[in-house]
């Protein structure tokens, strides 16, 4: 029987979540690069106590629109920010899980403080590769960042080439939830621009990884020299409807320019 | 004498992007830092990385260029530019963990006299972001830090020990405030350069560390 990877919709995507589950977050708190309609239907599965690794935990609904830029902030776009406004989040493990300006209080920002979620900061690059770790079966390995900081705490340090390391851990995690561009029905991914970010890095870190896409295309038509996340790592793949892809997005936004 | 002032922000961004070289590959911080690259001489060809996933990308983009998919680490929109190459974020932080990076720009809450870096964490916020500073900090070539010499309320920001949570431990080389350029070195700070009208005495008194000045002291050129 041939493969195909691609579900009906995001809500099938996600049926198989539950309480407690680790889940991966791919994006960098901006709309693009941000898996916002398969959040959104974990927002509407409604999964509770998730641990969420991220980047950004995120603005929520109604900081969105005080932080995008140029225009509006897209009606499509869904955050970590919400799922915690939505109560579904018990800890996040993040880089920047508060927003830069300390005037904007974002729903995990105001939840922390009442320490009603737990929080796990990592520098982003340790991040990225405690990620990549569980996608290559790394026991762990010593990193040069964090010795002498926060990041050190109750961690093994060890001194290699005379510089202080830390031992990091992989983030095992149950489910990936990725922005890629165009998929074909395997599970092969490109992407777009800067959107690449975490979406390829957790491509294949998690038990189950899926994919959000603009297009399924044809086998075939991925050209197999730029083929960024091989179909392997991917388990299932979901495609956006017209007003989330890329092509609308961006006539969307050069008449809302015209318009000014 | 020269009229006594302080750096603009502009002004501050300008003499970073002195130190830039031609050929050089730059990760500019949020704040001041993005905006250095405005300013290097155009017969130098500076690669900027950004640590979202793009090495050699154009200037930020109008309105009409606008994509959302192509932003720097601020999560400004940015424009592409021919090489420009694009990556995953492990790969993004093998580049500057690996010591890829020539340079870096970053911004300060405070740093000591051993080069200590603390950029992080508000302690009246009780939490922060680290986002990629720590990696930065420890995986630049060189450093470059960038503030006002003194916080609003007038307290050294150049001080001997950090008493906020630290970025990393002595990986700054140099720090431009809106006073003075300090290189910093296994003797000590080395005061190199003043804003003009200012004295090597003044500076001083802003400082927490006592600073070395440099016996070719001069002043801080702003062509």
């Amino acid at each position: 029987m041939a493969i195909n990877k691609v579900v009906d919709s995001f809500d099938e995507a996600v049926k198989d979540f539950f309480d407690g589950a680790t889940v991966l977050l791919g994006g960098f708190g901006t709309p693009g690069g941000c898996p916002s309609y398969l959040m959104e239907a974990l927002g509407r599965h409604g999964a509770k106590d998730l641990t969420i690794v991220c980047n950004n935990v995120g603005f929520g609904k109604e900081l969105m629109q005080v932080v995008a830029m140029f225009t509006k902030a897209p009606d499509w776009w869904y955050d970590g920010g919400q799922l915690a406004d939505n109560r579904q989040v018990k800890k996040a493990i993040a880089a920047f899980p508060v927003l830069a300006s300390p005037l904007l209080v974002s729903p995990f920002e105001k939840q922390l403080r009442a320490s009603e979620v737990e929080i796990d900061i990592v520098p982003q690059g340790t991040l990225a590769e405690r990620i990549r770790a569980a996608k290559a079966g790394i026991g762990a390995f010593y990193c040069p960042v964090g010795p002498g900081t926060i990041v050190e705490k109750g961690k093994e340090i060890k001194v290699i080439d005379g510089r202080k390391h830390v031992l990091e851990y992989p983030i095992k995690a149950d489910f990936g939830l990725i922005r890629a561009y165009k998929a074909d029905r395997l599970g092969n991914l490109i992407y777009r621009g800067t959107s690449r970010t975490f979406n390829a890095t957790m491509a294949g870190a998690a038990k189950v990884t899926i994919a959000e896409v603009d297009e399924v295309v044809e086998l075939g038509d991925l050209d197999p020299e730029s083929v960024v996340t091989p179909a392997l790592y991917v388990d299932r793949v979901a495609v956006r409807p017209e007003a989330g892809r890329t092509e609308i997005i961006q006539k969307i936004s050069k008449e809302e320019q015209l318009q000014k | 004498m020269a009229e006594k002032q302080k750096l603009s922000r502009e002004t501050m961004a300008f003499r970073v992007a002195k130190e830039f070289e031609d050929g050089m590959v730059v990760n500019l911080g949020i704040g001041i830092p993005t905006l250095c690259a405005n300013y290097p001489s155009p017969d130098k060809e500076i690669l900027y990385q950004t640590e979202n996933g793009a090495l050699n990308f154009g200037p930020n983009a109008t309105p009409e260029e606008a994509d959302l998919d192509l932003v720097n680490a601020g999560g400004q929109m940015v424009t592409p530019k021919p090489g420009m190459a694009l990556f995953a974020h492990d790969e993004s932080f093998a580049m500057i963990r690996g010591g890829h990076i020539d340079m870096c720009v970053l911004g300060v809450m405070q740093v000591s006299d051993k080069g200590d870096l603390a950029n992080w964490l508000l302690p009246e916020r009780g939490i922060g972001s680290i986002g990629g500073a720590m990696d930065l900090a420890v995986g630049a070539k060189k450093l470059i830090v960038v503030t006002e010499h003194t916080t609003k309320d007038g307290k050294p920001k150049i001080v001997r020990k950090c008493s906020y949570e630290l970025t990393a431990q002595e990986c700054v080389d140099m720090i431009v405030t809106d006073l003075a350029v300090i290189e910093v070195t296994d003797k000590g700070l080395v005061l190199k350069e003043v804003a003009p009208g200012w004295t090597a005495e003044e500076i001083q008194e802003l400082t927490e560390p006592k600073l070395i000045v440099a016996p070719d002291l001069k002043e801080i050129e702003l062509m």
